[in-house]
């Protein structure tokens, strides 16, 4: 169905208006305080089929989908890769239309190739949320960490946010990037050359050769996990090396002309991207994030499912 | 339909009478005499034969040499269900195209005599276009041992090429370029890098930036155009590179021709009509290898065609099965059809906009394939076989894939609205093809 206020999905931050994502943050306001409940759940979802197609392993994102779900009572199904028709060979479209057939209200789905998301999206009648596709996007994400900037320094616009690290395989950093572009942020990235895109400045970012760069500019840093397999696949030289030049360090923050909020999507490689004291530092809003996501996650659910946003406060029950 | 019984004499009235190949441009008619040109130029008022003679008003019409399309995938043997011999032919003819030369990468690979026999023995049946059949460079397309050229060529296959693949092993392209000097025959490369290639689905740029799709940069291609002209100018043998989309390559191709190396080049239309933008919405029907490139890259690639540093314009038809194209972007096969859209893109983007002259296009897609694949046709000169493509220059048409000849659907210009269009191929003085309108 198409909800008033969204349309009837939501595949990523690009296609999103200023407005949209504005509603979308402002509505997760009144979520947060669902969760600090002793009775975590409200009524406003009851009766609604929400199936979690997870053809890639995320434990964070699926758990997170699912509390936002169960706080909002709908009744959830998890369809993940491992043992599903999906390892069988399974296509993208069969399961589309398996999915149309069972008559689901909603598809939250994560799959390894770009693209997946909408491909889903525009064969079925049910409302589809992307919970990654490929390297392309990860719009909750985005919004969770546009959330949390916003909680933290009370505004968007002008805020100078460096996205650092691997960003040629990250679907976090082009929702981050068109989002905050949207909310009026300055967007950089910092990274080794060989995990960035080509042609990555034509998205709108300055790009900063250094991470003593990056640090010296940035109002926030967004660091974004090292794939351990990127070594192996000789994008750089070394584990050790990589933390030495890119790595956040406290040494190289310290060095900062300012306060400089710490963020990251998880799950961390402590000693690599990021150091220790720096993740659990008090500059880290990295729990806040996570906190955050369950409470961005219900209110794309609901307003997806056609709930309306000054009512959010009240469908809290 | 193909018309089973040839006529003994086929008379083309009135037609704009244009072989390059003769220097030839006048509105006249083009006399057909039991498969062979009698006569091609001036009106040649009453004629009057003994025997069989069917006449044709071309009005209006362009007569022309038949075009000849140096690289196709007709997927037989092995895929049947996405295209035949049968069915590629008659799709050739339908697209104005008297001649195809069919790419070896089947299934079993065409890599031996027996194999092209087959194809051969499949295109007589058809009785459509004429068919071709390429070698392959490898046995099995596998990068290590040479095929048996000699033996593939006396069994009528006509060139030798591992397309679909690149020749990643430069010691195997060297050896291949010797070889083929015993036999003057083309050896046809697909210029990929394959690690600079690998995993990547569509132009590295700003759009597989956007789209987080993995690219593949212009250099994968460019790397192999430049090494295969060094091994040219080495061995004195002539590479055909085929399918061209970059600049650089346009560049780096115009180098060895300045230096007499035997290097020839090919592009197809939708290099020289769609950019990387295409692929935007995560469009599997343009996706392609070598990938859409960019506005700057098309330009290139245009003036390229029209100075000659392209020879040609081959079509690269590559049909997949419905179910093949949808699914995933980074998923779905490379290609799309391009038989029956070829001439109307050529006139559309090249022709109408005044970059290339009609006598161009006939150049192009008739008379240097010919020449340069050793092929008989691409000529209206008297005596030559009477392969002949009678084309509407103004004809404009919607391209409804449901239509085509073809058993591919998988085309990037569907619903669109193109100009120029075939209505009667003649194949050694037979109709195989007519326009019914
Ligand atoms: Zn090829
Ligand atoms: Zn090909």
């Amino acid at each position: 169905m198409n909800s008033p206020h969204l349309g009837k999905d939501l595949l990523g931050l690009e296609e999103l208006t200023a407005a949209k994502i504005q509603l979308l943050l402002d509505t997760a306001e009144p979520f947060k305080e669902i969760s600090l409940r002793a009775i975590k759940k409200v009524p406003t979802l009851r009766g609604a089929t929400i199936v979690n197609l997870f053809f890639e392993p995320s434990t964070r994102t699926r758990i997170s989908f699912e509390f936002a779900e169960k706080r909002l009572s709908a009744d959830t199904v998890n369809v993940a890769s491992a043992g599903s028709s999906v390892s069988k060979g399974e296509t993208l479209v069969d399961t589309a239309r398996n999915l149309e057939a069972m008559k689901i209200d909603m598809v939250v789905v994560r799959h390894a190739a770009s693209g997946a998301a909408r491909f889903l999206a525009q064969r079925i009648e049910s409302n589809v949320i992307n919970a990654g596709d490929g390297t392309h996007e990860h719009p909750t994400q985005g919004l969770l960490d546009m959330l949390t900037l916003r909680d933290h320094f009370k505004r968007l616009e002008g805020l100078r946010v460096c996205i650092c690290g691997d960003v040629l395989h990250s679907r976090v950093a082009r929702s981050n990037i068109w989002g905050l572009q949207k909310m009026g942020a300055e967007v950089a990235i910092c990274g080794p050359r060989s995990l960035l895109p080509n042609h990555v400045e034509s998205l709108g970012v300055h790009v900063f050769r250094r991470i003593e760069e990056a640090i010296e500019w940035a109002d926030a840093l967004n660091i974004l996990r090292l794939q351990l397999e990127r070594m192996q696949g000789g994008y750089i030289p070394s584990l050790r090396e990589y933390n030495r030049v890119f790595g956040v360090t406290r040494e190289k923050l310290e060095r900062a002309p300012r306060d400089i909020l710490i963020m990251h999507p998880g799950p961390m490689n402590r000693g690599v991207e990021i150091d220790s004291d720096v993740a659990d530092g008090p500059h880290s809003v990295i729990l806040d994030q996570v906190t955050n996501g369950v409470a961005v996650r219900m209110a794309v659910l609901y307003l997806l499912a056609g709930g309306n946003p000054a009512l959010a406060e009240a469908a809290k029950g | 339909m193909p018309n089973s019984t040839p006529h003994q004499y086929v008379l083309l009235r009135n037609g704009r009478v244009l072989d390059p190949s003769s220097n030839l441009d006048v509105t006249g008619d083009v006399l057909v005499a039991n498969g062979v040109i009698e006569h091609a130029g001036a009106p040649l008022g009453d004629v009057r034969r003994d025997g069989d003679l069917v006449e044709i008003d071309c009005a209006g019409q362009v007569v022309s040499p038949g075009f000849v399309d140096v690289h196709c995938h007709l997927r037989e043997p092995g895929r049947e269900d996405v295209e035949t011999i049968a069915t590629g032919a008659r799709a050739a003819a339908a697209g104005g195209f008297t001649a195809v030369c069919a790419m070896p990468n089947t299934d079993p690979v065409t890599d031996n005599q027996a194999a092209v026999g087959f194809i051969i023995r499949q295109a007589m049946r058809a009785a459509a276009a004429r068919v071709y059949p390429i070698g392959a460079i490898s046995v099995g397309q596998k990068g290590e041992a040479l095929a048996e050229f000699g033996e593939m060529i006396g069994a009528g296959a006509v060139a030798v090429s591992d397309d679909g693949k690149p020749v990643a092993s430069a010691q195997l392209m060297r050896t291949a370029l010797e070889y083929a000097r015993t036999f003057e025959i083309p050896v046809a490369d697909h210029c990929e890098e394959p690690t600079l290639a690998k995993g990547g689905a569509m132009n590295e740029g700003v759009v597989s930036a956007r789209l987080g799709l993995k690219g593949i940069p212009s250099e994968a291609e460019e790397i192999m155009v430049i090494r295969d002209i060094l091994l040219a100018r080495r061995t004195g043998g002539h590479v055909h590179l085929c399918h061209m989309s970059t600049r650089t390559s346009v560049e780096l191709i115009r180098w060895g021709k300045d230096r007499n190396i035997r290097v020839t080049a090919e592009v197809c239309p939708h290099h020289l009509s769609l950019t990387e933008e295409s692929v935007e919405g995560y469009n599997t029907n343009a996706k392609m290898n070598p990938p859409l490139r960019t506005a700057e890259d098309v330009e290139y690639l245009k003036q390229a065609v029209k100075d000659g540093t392209i020879d040609l314009v081959a079509t690269d038809h590559a049909p997949h099965h419905y179910d093949e194209k949808e699914r995933e972007f980074s998923d779905a096969p490379n290609g799309i059809i391009g038989l029956e859209t070829a001439l109307a893109v050529m006139v559309t983007n090249l022709v109408e906009p005044g970059i290339i002259s009609y006598a161009t296009l006939v150049d192009r897609m008739s008379c240097s394939p010919a020449r340069i694949f050793h092929l008989p046709g691409g000529t209206l000169r008297r005596g030559s076989v009477a392969d002949i493509t009678v084309f509407d220059p103004a004809a404009r048409w919607s391209v409804d894939p449901a239509t085509f000849l073809s058993k591919g659907r998988n085309t990037p210009y569907a619903g669109m609205s193109l100009t120029g269009r075939a209505t009667c191929t003649i194949v050694g003085g037979r109709i195989v093809y007519r326009l019914t309108s």
